[in-house]
């Protein structure tokens, strides 16, 4: 069997096997594991495109705006429009986001460095400055959504938790497989190597704003599905989605991932969502020290994430 | 000949950087399959005429003609697709990668459009690797990263890159700069046999005059942003004008930068 095969349906083989291990393991879990694991997920989806960005040699501190983007389009949908589909509120809010990233796509991937992180975070408080002056959207408060509906059907409110996980599961398996495949697409190894050395991939013939932008709005798809998702567990949305700190959480969460494996930046979302949720409980005011902390100890340690643990493994077991 | 004969034909190239004039109405031919080498003193002109055929600079004035089509002022990528690769003074590779990789990266780039699936390794992806890297003898650094290579290797795969996509024109801008004297000729031969496969003309800009005389065909001779002596090594290095301004006698060649 030739090599690419086996390496992709090891991919999904690895994506389906995770997947239907949390579904299974979800309907045991108490209710506040669920939304824990679901959020997690929904958040994990935004750092994953802050990833694909740091692929291809930039990092959008602005990650808010198509989370926040995408978390508005589906509340609204479902309330003005009276789509209550989760899954195509989630799919939408990530083609919403991905539109509204479209027009600056081309503009921003001309910068790079502390000049496209402060360019996107610039956008996101644009939004953000909106969002808290618009009346119709609730301005500071937001507004709330009631349940999603999936495949026609209303689940009864035991199993309403479980149908946001469920969704949120399935979506972000699919999103991270084929992220994996992606990654090792010849657009994506191109991307990589432009992080590497933007001058030898233009004498190769490829365009890096090109690539830059394309990642751009990949990312701002990949991101506003984990806004929808988010705001289906949440019932609730508010400007403070597209606010700076929010950005820098999914931001934290990409350098503690590291830009080499996709399940990386998913474990850790989990692991932001658990020392969140843990320590605001025991000790509520100093919590962001424990998270600073830890994120000192893994660049000291991990420099490259916490997925080079076991990429390097993998790359050099593909070499030999 | 008609100008569709020529590989690569420049006619009446200007260009100034300030005062300083890097080229003044440069004429130069080359026929299809030739090894012409570049040489002149540090500041001639010829990596500036390198650099204006690739797209990096604009010339002032004067047409570039890649098999009878102009493309002075395209970008280096338009002007990548259309035929013409180059390999750098100083390696321009991707150092976190592995060598096989960085050929992968190469080989995915010359595919008309990059997709978002086909996997970049592979089998005919690798194969041409593989095939490219036997060619420059770098098969037994394959696995290795970039980062932890000797300079010579460099030099070597960052032609060998150069070559994935079967090139019209290849410019080489002193593929033996930072080689130990001793390893410059071997590792031109392992160039130059891997180049002999190709249907491809060569411009090497070269400062060492054996590898001038031993490797090109003909040899054009800058100075001072214009060409003053061009045509066979023995007679090109045998001229006055080109003694004196260009390889002096070789041992005080600095003194001319």
């Amino acid at each position: 069997m030739s090599f690419y095969r086996s390496s992709t349906s090891r991919t999904f083989a690895a994506g389906l096997f995770m997947m239907l291990v949390l579904l299974l393991a979800g309907t045991a879990m108490p209710r506040w594991l669920n939304f824990l694991i679901t959020m997690a997920a929904a958040n994990g989806l935004v750092s994953l495109g802050i990833v694909l960005l740091m692929r291809s040699g930039v990092v959008s501190f602005g990650q808010g705006l198509v989370f926040a983007v995408g978390g508005y389009a589906a509340a609204l949908a479902f309330g003005q429009w009276g789509i209550t589909d989760a899954v195509l509120l989630a799919l939408g809010g990530g083609v919403i986001a991905a539109l509204v990233a479209l027009p600056f796509a081309w503009l921003i991937a001309r910068y790079r460095g502390i000049f496209f992180a402060m360019l996107s975070l610039a956008l996101s408080m644009v939004l953000y400055g909106l969002l808290m002056k618009s009346q119709a959207m609730g301005g500071s408060d937001g507004f709330n959504m009631g349940r999603p509906t999936l495949f026609g059907l209303r689940p009864a409110d035991s199993w309403s938790a479980y149908a946001n996980f469920a969704v949120t599961i399935v979506l972000t398996a699919i999103v991270g497989m084929a992220a994996r495949v992606y990654f090792d697409s010849t657009h994506g190894l191109v991307a990589l190597a432009a992080r590497d050395n933007e001058i030898r991939v233009e004498y190769l013939g490829s365009s890096v704003q090109g690539l830059i932008a394309t990642n751009f709005v990949i990312a701002a798809f990949v991101g506003g599905l984990g806004g929808a998702l988010a705001v289906m567990a949440l019932g609730h949305v508010e400007p403070e989605f597209s606010y700076w700190t929010r950005s820098g959480d999914f931001v934290f969460v990409a350098i503690l991932a590291g830009h080499h494996s996709v399940l990386a930046a998913l474990i850790a979302s989990t692991v932001l969502e658990v020392v969140r949720s843990f320590s605001s409980a025991y000790f509520p005011n100093t919590w962001q020290l424990v998270l600073g902390v830890f994120l000192l100890a893994v660049i000291r340690f991990l420099p490259r994430g916490i997925g080079s643990l076991w990429e390097a493994r993998r790359q050099r077991g593909e070499q030999a | 000949m008609t100008h569709f004969e020529y590989a690569i034909s420049a006619r009446g190239i200007q260009k100034r950087f300030g005062a300083v004039v890097a080229a003044s109405d440069i004429e130069l031919h080359v026929p299809t399959g030739q090894k012409l080498s570049l040489i002149g003193s540090n500041g001639a002109g010829k990596t500036t005429f390198v650099n204006m055929i690739t797209g990096y600079i604009k010339p002032d004035a004067g047409e570039i003609l890649l098999h009878g089509e102009n493309i002075a002022g395209l970008a280096p990528r338009s002007i990548a697709r259309k035929g013409v690769a180059r390999s750098f003074q100083i390696p321009q590779l991707f150092k976190e990668m592995s060598v096989t990789d960085n050929m992968l990266v190469a080989i995915a780039s010359q595919e008309g459009a990059l997709s978002f699936w086909r996997p970049a390794k592979n089998n005919i992806a690798l194969e041409r690797a593989a095939e490219l890297l036997e060619r420059f003898e770098l098969t037994a650094h394959a696995g290795r990263l970039v980062g932890e290579l000797p300079g010579g290797v460099r030099k070597l795969l960052d032609i060998a890159m150069a070559l994935t996509r079967h090139p019209k024109v290849l410019l080489l801008d002193e593929p033996t700069s930072g080689v130990s004297a001793d390893e410059k000729f071997p590792m031109m031969e392992t160039v130059m046999r891997a180049l002999s496969q190709e249907a491809v003309t060569v411009l090497f800009v070269e400062h060492d005059m054996d590898i001038v005389e031993r490797f090109a065909d003909r040899v054009a001779a800058f100075y001072s942003g214009r060409i003053i002596a061009d045509g066979k090594p023995d007679t090109v290095l045998a001229d006055p004008d080109v003694k004196r301004y260009v390889t002096g006698s070789a041992n005080h060649r600095k003194e001319h930068a």
